[in-house]
C-alpha cells in the first residue's frame, strides 16, 4: 500500500496540484451533462469517500492531520460546496434542456403560484431549524473543541496556521509579498464580489438555475471560489508543514527538510542574465522592465486583448467602456495569482518588481 | 368492568368541557388575544395575520412565490446562516459569565469551562457553530450567484451580504483569539502580521516612508496600523481585550443591524427570486 501513498506523494507537487484542480475544474464545466445524472454523481461520491477511508487507514500522518478538531469542518466544506454544486448544476442541466426545446425552466411552473409564508414558508423554517440544532448538538458531543498549551511569546509552533477559513490568502502569501497577498489582493476581492451585480448585465438566468444562458459570469466566479479558494484551503491544511514547505499529503512533516530557494528576480534576469552589464545601482533604472511588464499588462494587454478577441469586443459593446474596464482590471488581478504561480515554477521568479528600499516588491 | 368505568368517568365529567372547547376558549381568552392579535382558526385572514402581527414574522412577506420557498432552490442556506449567528449569540452569552479577557484568567477560563461546568458543550457549539456558519454563508453566496438573485433589483442586497460575509469571517477570527491558548495566538499573529505592510498606513508597507514632516517618519512600528489593531507591537493583553470587544460587541451589533436590512431588503426587492 505504501507504494500507492508513495506514488502520490511523488506526483503532487505544487505546480501538479495546481493543474490537476484545472483539469478537474474544466471537467467539471464541459461535462456536466453526465456527472449531473444522479447515479454517476453517487459513484463520485463513493469513490471520493473510499479514497478518504483509504487515506485515514493508511497513512497515520494524514489522519492526525484530518482529525485536528479544528480541520474536521473542512470536510464539512468540501462536501458541502460538492453536494451543493452538485444540486446547482444538476438544475441548470435540467433546465437548459428545457429552454433548448423551448420551455421555461421548472422554477416558472411554480413561481407565477403564491402560497402563503404561514405555515408553508414558516413549517420550512421550523424543521431546518430543528434539524440544524440537531446536528450541531451532536457534533458538539461528539467532537472536542481543541485547547493547546496557554499561549507563550516564547515558543513559536512551526507551521504556524491561520484558521482554515484563511489559508487560501495564506498560501498566496507564498507568491505575493504581505502588502499584495495580506491586504491588496482581498480588499480587491470584497471589492470585486460587490461589483458582480453592476458589471454583469447579463439580463438572462435571474432567479432559476442555468449555466447556458451565463457561461461567462458562472466559470470565472467558480474559477476563484473552487481553484483560487478552496482548493488552496485543502492545499495549505494537508500539504504546507514546517516552514511552509510542501509536502506530500502522505510526506511526514520533517521540520528540518531544507528547500533550496534560488528564487531569481526579474531585473537579474534581464540585466545580468541577458545583457550581462551587472545590476544598475538607481533602483528605478535595475527595475524598469518589471515596471514595463506590470505596465503592459494592466495597460497596454486590455486594449490589444479587446482588438484581437471577438468575444471581448462584443462584450465592451455591451457593456460600455466604463464596466468593462473595471471588469478586465478585476479579471487581470485575479489571473495574477495563476500566473505568478506558473512564473515561480516555471522559471523560479521571484519579483517582477523588486523594491525591497520601499517595501515595493511585486 | 370497562364499560361500567367508562359510564362511570363520563356521568363524572358530564358538563366538563370538551378539548376543543377548552382550545376554544384559551384563543378567546384575555392572555392570548394580548399576545397573538389573531385568531386560531386556519383561514386565509389568520394566515396573513400571523405573519404581519408579529414583529418576527414580519420580516417575511404574508405571501411567497411557491418556487422560492422550495428547498432546493434556496438550500435554506441563508436561513441557516441566520439561525446559526442566533445560537452563537445565546451560547456566546453564556460563554461570557465564565470568561475574562485577561492574560491572567483567559486560558484558565476555559480550562474551567471544559472541566467545572455541568453540561459543558457551550464551548463546543459555540466553536463549531461558528465554523459552521462560516460554510453556511459561502453556501448562500454561492446559491445567490448561481440562481443570479444579485441581478437588478437585488444588487444592493448583495452588496449588503457581501458586507456580512466579511463580518462574519471577522467574528470567527476575532473569537479565534479568545482561548488565549497556542493555536489562537500564533493563529492571530500570521493574520495581524500582514497588517504591517498595509501600504501607507503600515510600517513595513511600500508608501509609508513617504509619510513623514520635515524627515519625521509619522508611520513607524508604534504608530502604525499594525499597532493600532494590536494596541502593542506584538499579541498581548491589549489585543486580547480589543478582540474580545470587537468580538462580543462591535462587529455582531453591526452584523445585526446589517442582517436586519438584508432581510428586510429581501422583501422590499419582490421577495425570494425567480424567474420573470
Ligand atoms: C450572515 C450572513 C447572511 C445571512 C444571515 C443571510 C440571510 C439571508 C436570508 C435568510 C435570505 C433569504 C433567502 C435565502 O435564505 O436564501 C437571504 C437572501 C439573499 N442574500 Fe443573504 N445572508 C447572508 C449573507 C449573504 C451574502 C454573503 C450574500 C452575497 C454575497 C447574500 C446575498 C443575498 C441576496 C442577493 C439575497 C436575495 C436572494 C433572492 O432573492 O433569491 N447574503 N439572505
Amino acid at each position: 500500500m505504501h507504494y500507492i501513498l508513495d506514488a502520490i506523494d511523488f506526483v503532487l507537487q505544487p505546480w501538479s496540484y495546481f493543474i490537476f484542480s484545472v483539469i478537474g475544474f474544466w471537467a467539471m464545466i464541459k461535462y456536466r451533462e453526465k456527472w449531473t445524472e444522479p447515479d454517476f454523481a453517487v459513484k463520485i461520491l463513493w469513490v471520493s469517500i473510499g479514497f478518504i477511508i483509504f487515506s485515514m487507514v493508511y497513512s497515520t500522518h494524514f489522519r492526525d492531520i484530518a482529525t485536528l478538531p479544528d480541520n474536521v469542518p473542512i470536510f464539512l466544506m468540501v462536501y458541502g460546496v460538492g453536494f451543493f454544486t452538485w444540486l446547482s448544476f444538476r438544475q441548470a442541466v435540467v433546465n437548459d434542456r428545457r429552454i433548448a426545446q423551448g420551455q421555461p425552466p421548472v422554477e416558472k411552473e411554480t413561481s407565477d403560484k403564491k402560497v402563503y409564508v404561514w405555515p408553508d414558508l414558516v413549517y420550512i423554517e421550523f424543521i431546518a431549524t430543528i434539524i440544524g440544532g440537531v446536528v450541531l448538538l451532536i457534533w458538539s458531543l461528539c467532537l472536542h473543541a481543541p485547547l493547546e498549551e496557554a499561549a507563550t511569546p516564547a515558543w513559536t509552533p512551526n507551521p504556524s496556521k491561520a484558521p482554515w477559513y484563511f489559508l487560501g490568502l495564506q498560501e498566496m502569501l507564498v507568491y505575493y509579498d504581505p502588502w499584495l497577498a495580506g491586504v491588496v489582493f482581498p480588499t480587491l476581492i470584497i471589492i470585486g464580489l460587490m461589483a458582480i451585480p453592476y458589471i454583469d448585465k447579463n439580463p438572462k438566468g435571474s432567479g432559476y438555475y442555468t449555466f447556458n444562458e451565463r457561461p461567462f459570469a458562472i466559470v470565472p466566479f467558480l474559477f476563484g471560489f473552487f481553484i483560487l479558494w478552496v482548493t488552496l484551503i485543502f492545499l495549505g491544511t494537508f500539504m504546507r508543514g514546517p516552514g511552509w514547505n510542501f509536502f506530500g499529503p502522505y510526506e511526514n512533516w520533517d521540520p528540518h527538510k531544507v528547500v533550496v530557494l534560488n528564487n531569481v528576480n526579474l531585473s537579474e534576469y534581464v540585466w545580468v542574465r541577458i545583457l550581462g552589464i551587472g545590476l544598475p545601482t538607481n533602483w528605478f533604472l535595475r527595475e524598469i522592465w518589471g515596471f514595463l511588464v506590470i505596465g503592459f499588462y494592466l495597460i497596454g494587454l486590455p486594449p490589444l486583448l479587446t482588438k484581437k478577441v471577438p468575444v471581448l469586443q462584443e462584450l465592451l459593446e455591451k457593456l460600455g467602456v466604463v464596466r468593462y474596464g473595471v471588469l478586465m482590471f478585476l479579471m487581470l488581478l485575479m489571473a495574477a495569482l495563476p500566473i505568478k504561480m506558473v512564473l515561480r515554477w516555471v522559471f523560479n521568479l521571484k519579483y517582477i518588481v523588486g523594491i525591497p528600499e520601499f517595501f515595493f516588491n511585486i | 368492568m370497562l364499560d361500567k368505568l367508562k359510564k362511570m368517568i363520563a356521568e363524572k365529567f358530564a358538563d366538563a368541557p370538551s378539548p376543543e372547547a377548552i382550545k376554544q376558549n384559551i384563543a378567546e381568552g384575555q392572555i392570548w388575544k394580548s399576545i397573538f392579535r389573531h385568531g386560531y382558526p386556519d383561514t386565509p385572514r389568520n394566515r396573513v395575520m400571523a405573519v404581519l402581527s408579529n414583529v418576527f414574522l414580519h420580516l417575511h412577506p404574508v405571501k411567497a412565490r411557491h418556487s422560492g420557498v422550495k428547498m432546493s432552490y434556496t438550500w435554506c442556506m441563508g436561513g441557516l446562516s441566520f439561525f446559526l449567528f442566533l445560537n452563537l449569540t445565546v451560547t456566546g452569552i453564556l460563554l461570557m459569565f465564565y470568561y475574562r479577557p485577561t492574560a491572567e484568567y483567559a486560558y484558565y477560563d476555559i480550562v474551567a469551562l471544559r472541566e467545572h461546568v455541568p453540561l459543558g458543550i457551550m464551548r463546543e457549539i459555540h466553536r463549531w457553530g461558528a465554523h459552521a456558519m462560516v460554510i453556511a454563508v459561502w453556501l448562500h453566496m454561492f446559491r445567490v450567484f448561481m440562481t443570479g438573485s444579485y441581478k437588478p433589483p437585488r444588487e444592493f442586497n448583495w452588496v449588503i451580504g457581501v458586507v456580512l460575509l466579511v463580518l462574519t469571517l471577522l467574528l470567527s477570527f476575532t473569537g479565534y483569539l479568545l482561548p488565549w491558548d497556542q493555536l489562537a495566538m500564533w493563529a492571530i499573529t500570521v493574520g495581524t502580521n500582514m497588517a504591517r505592510a498595509t501600504p501607507f498606513m503600515g510600517y513595513e508597507g511600500p508608501g509609508a516612508s513617504m509619510i513623514q514632516i520635515g524627515g519625521v517618519h509619522l508611520v513607524h512600528g508604534g504608530s502604525d496600523i499594525h499597532f493600532a489593531l494590536l494596541g502593542g507591537h506584538f499579541v498581548s493583553e491589549a489585543t486580547l481585550i480589543r478582540f474580545y470587544v470587537l468580538h462580543c460587541v462591535f462587529v455582531p451589533i453591526v452584523a445585526a443591524t446589517l442582517m436586519a436590512v438584508h432581510f428586510w431588503r429581501v422583501r422590499k426587492d419582490g421577495g425570494i427570486s425567480g424567474p420573470l
